[in-house]
């Protein structure tokens, strides 16, 4: 059983027109076999909560921690966030000129376990895993993410998440730009790395059409760099009705809990 | 490509590309690739450049004429001068030649033939090596010739700035299979001209390493004329010197020939290395390829790639192809890369030309960490992978490991 926990995040980035706050304050904790939805409109800070946790060095943490089973996640390197077993699947995953995808899924396996993968195993849990998200044989050959299309590199996104079996996931994003068939098998690939057993998932998404596939236990409502409101699955399916218009721009958490009790009331 | 969409004498150029670098965002790798620009540039044809033995006939480049346009000039002052290779104290470079039992035959003065046969010298660098050259190494391959191991020819530099003249005669008779290696070390000012016949059927690889030391200078013009149904490959691998400028020109002899013109480069800091290609579609149902692959990192690293290639009229039935792609590690290089193809007639097979750039930026460093590889590793991971298209069609192990760790070790030096 792991932890992974962020209390009171702030992040900012640099800008032109200079420094802007963006997380203002975000407390999260995830463990292993739970599935936590972050949903919120565009520009409310999902991806940069994603980002940070990886390590990506354009968001600067100003204040706040995030520990996975007590180590401190932001004293470690990008790699060594992945090695400890953090895993983001990209909204925008990079095309790597030159790396061919074998080559790539084996290094990262080698680092991610500490030794190489035994090679007869390894090739069939490649093919197999790609046959199960559909993926082509011959995208081994290809390099990593060149000219693949969005729906590609998504499906690749989550065969990472299969094969190196993370200790949490957080997909930003995974499914942007798919399609209704892509979606259900890239779901899947989640769902099946999630029934190992060993895993916790942060799924940032805007829209609520993958948590027919994905079921989150619990749901957090993002706006404006903060979380808003938290809830169980059926605060997603009140998200799909009403959209996040009630959730206006300098409402604070407190006017919505009001607002909702007089909605029930 | 048909007679119908290619009726008429096209160039087809690309300007150079500049200004690689990308802010804000930068998620994706700086790409240009070429499109068929017709009719953007305006020159004459390809096969209208002046070749002579005539120093006098080249005047000294200011680095405004076409094939120039690119070097750094004022750098190439010793070698663009008509002197003589310096002997005191001792010869500028040594010579190695290791081929089997009389291969090696007399040497030829200028004007006996085979020598000046194919290479005519098509700038003022090859005419000065031509004129200051007065005994030209011939090594001779003969016929149905199958040598185990490859022929090398090994120049060693003495010292930086000393001036040496090179000019070498290679045939290769009908129906041999042979690999010669030209490898350069130390440092010269060194101007090399090869000079490479291969018959009918034969099949030559000629791999030409530049492994100078820091402060060498080099300029080399690489003429073949390949005969019947022989195989050419031509691989031009450029790692060390200051200044590098390597012309790799090539044409036919006979009917299905094949030419085939690869290269490899890892510019450094202040380095300048230049590769030109020209492939001469002279004669009916010849095909070539070419392919050239560089890695640029550190200020004023500069690479530059200008890849000719000229379908003449007679040529039908050609199938010809050129890339030359190019992978930027850090800020304040710089890649040129111009394809330029004629073509005279519509009845060939095909005609083709690519040319990209990449940057290796931030991105791929954090994409490839955020899944546990540390930094070091994905550099590496990158560029070997980049650079190994090339390394792996050498086909001389010994050679293809000594230049794998050439590369790490260029590699290395970026990451101190």
């Amino acid at each position: 059983m792991s932890t992974l926990e962020i209390k009171d995040l702030h992040v900012s980035i640099e800008t032109e027109q200079g420094t802007k706050e963006i997380l203002k304050g975000v407390s999260l904790t995830i463990r292993t076999g739970e599935t936590h939805a972050i949903m919120g409109p565009n520009g409310s800070g999902k991806s940069t909560l994603a980002s940070t946790i990886a390590g990506h060095p354009r968001y600067n943490v100003t204040s706040g921690s995030i520990t996975l089973d007590g180590e401190d996640v932001l004293a470690m390197s990008v790699d060594e966030r992945a090695r400890a077993g953090v895993f983001l699947a990209m909204q925008y995953p990079v095309e790597v000129p030159g790396v061919s995808m074998t080559n790539f899924l084996r290094t990262a396996k080698t680092a991610i376990d500490g030794e190489a993968p035994k090679l007869r195993t390894w090739t069939k849990d490649v093919k197999a895993a790609m046959q199960k998200l559909r993926i082509d044989a011959d995208f081994t050959q290809r390099n990593v993410n060149e000219g693949f299309s969005g729906g590609e590199k998504k499906r690749v996104e989550i065969l990472q998440l299969e094969l190196f079996k993370p200790k949490f996931a957080v997909l930003d994003e995974t499914d942007s730009g798919l399609d209704v068939d892509a979606l259900k098998v890239v779901s899947e690939g989640v769902n099946r790395a999630h029934a190992e057993g060993n895993m916790g998932t942060l799924l940032i998404t805007h829209y609520t059409r993958i948590l027919r596939y994905i079921k989150p236990e619990f749901v957090h409502v993002f706006v404006d760099g903060q979380v808003v409101e938290e809830g169980g699955p059926e605060l997603a399916d009140r998200l799909e009705e009403e959209g996040y218009d009630r959730y206006a721009k300098g409402a604070g958490a407190a006017t919505i809990s009001a607002a909702d009790a007089a909605v029930q009331g | 490509m048909t007679a119908e969409t290619v009726t008429e004498k096209a160039r087809i150029g690309a300007p150079s590309i500049a200004g690689f670098t990308e802010e804000g965002e930068g998620l994706v790798a700086a790409k240009v690739d070429h499109g068929h620009n017709h009719g953007v540039t305006v020159m004459s044809s390809r096969a209208e450049r002046l070749t002579s033995f005539n120093v006098a006939d080249f005047p000294l480049p200011t680095g405004r004429e076409e094939e120039w346009r690119f070097s750094p000039v004022r750098g190439l002052a010793n070698l663009l001068s008509d002197t003589a290779t310096d002997l005191d104290p001792a010869p500028a470079a040594d010579f190695t030649v290791d081929a089997p039992e009389g291969y090696v035959r007399t040497p030829l003065a200028a004007g006996s033939a085979p020598r000046g046969t194919v290479l005519v010298p098509a700038d003022r660098a090859a005419a000065v090596a031509s004129a200051n050259t007065e005994e030209a190494l011939h090594v001779v391959i003969p016929a149905d010739a199958e040598p185990a191991e490859p022929l090398r020819i090994l120049v060693h530099g003495r010292g930086a700035g000393h001036r040496s003249n090179a000019h070498y005669v290679l045939e290769a008779g009908a129906n041999s299979r042979s690999v010669v290696i030209l490898e350069h070390t130390g440092a010269a000012d060194h101007n090399g001209n090869l000079e490479v016949i291969v018959g009918e059927g034969a099949k030559l690889t000629v791999i030409s390493v530049q492994l100078w030391e820091d402060d060498a200078k080099h300029l080399a013009q690489h003429d073949a004329q390949v005969g019947k149904d022989a195989v050419y490959k031509h691989i031009a691998v450029s790692l060390g010197g200051s200044i590098v400028r390597l012309n790799s020109n090539v044409r036919f002899s006979g009917e299905g020939a094949e030419a085939e013109l690869l290269g490899l480069y890892f510019a450094d800091a202040g380095q300048h290395l230049e590769h030109r290609s020209f492939v001469d579609h002279n004669v009916a149902n010849c095909k070539s390829n070419v392919l050239y692959k560089g890695a640029l990192q550190g200020k004023d690293a500069h690479t530059v790639w200008v890849g000719d290639v000229l379908i003449q009229k007679q040529a039908l039935g050609t199938d010809s192809y050129e890339k030359n792609q190019n992978l930027i590690l850090t800020d304040g290089c710089r890649a040129d890369s111009v394809p330029n193809l004629e073509i005279e007639t519509g009845l060939i097979e095909g005609a083709g030309h690519a040319s990209s750039t990449g940057r290796f930026d931030d991105e791929h460093l954090f994409y490839l960490m955020a899944r546990g590889i540390p930094e070091d590793v994905a550099r590496r991971l990158v560029v070997r992978g980049f650079l190994n298209e090339i390394i792996q069609k050498i086909n001389v192990p010994a050679l293809e490991e000594r230049l794998t760790e050439a590369v790490e070790r260029e590699l290395a030096a970026s990451e101190n």
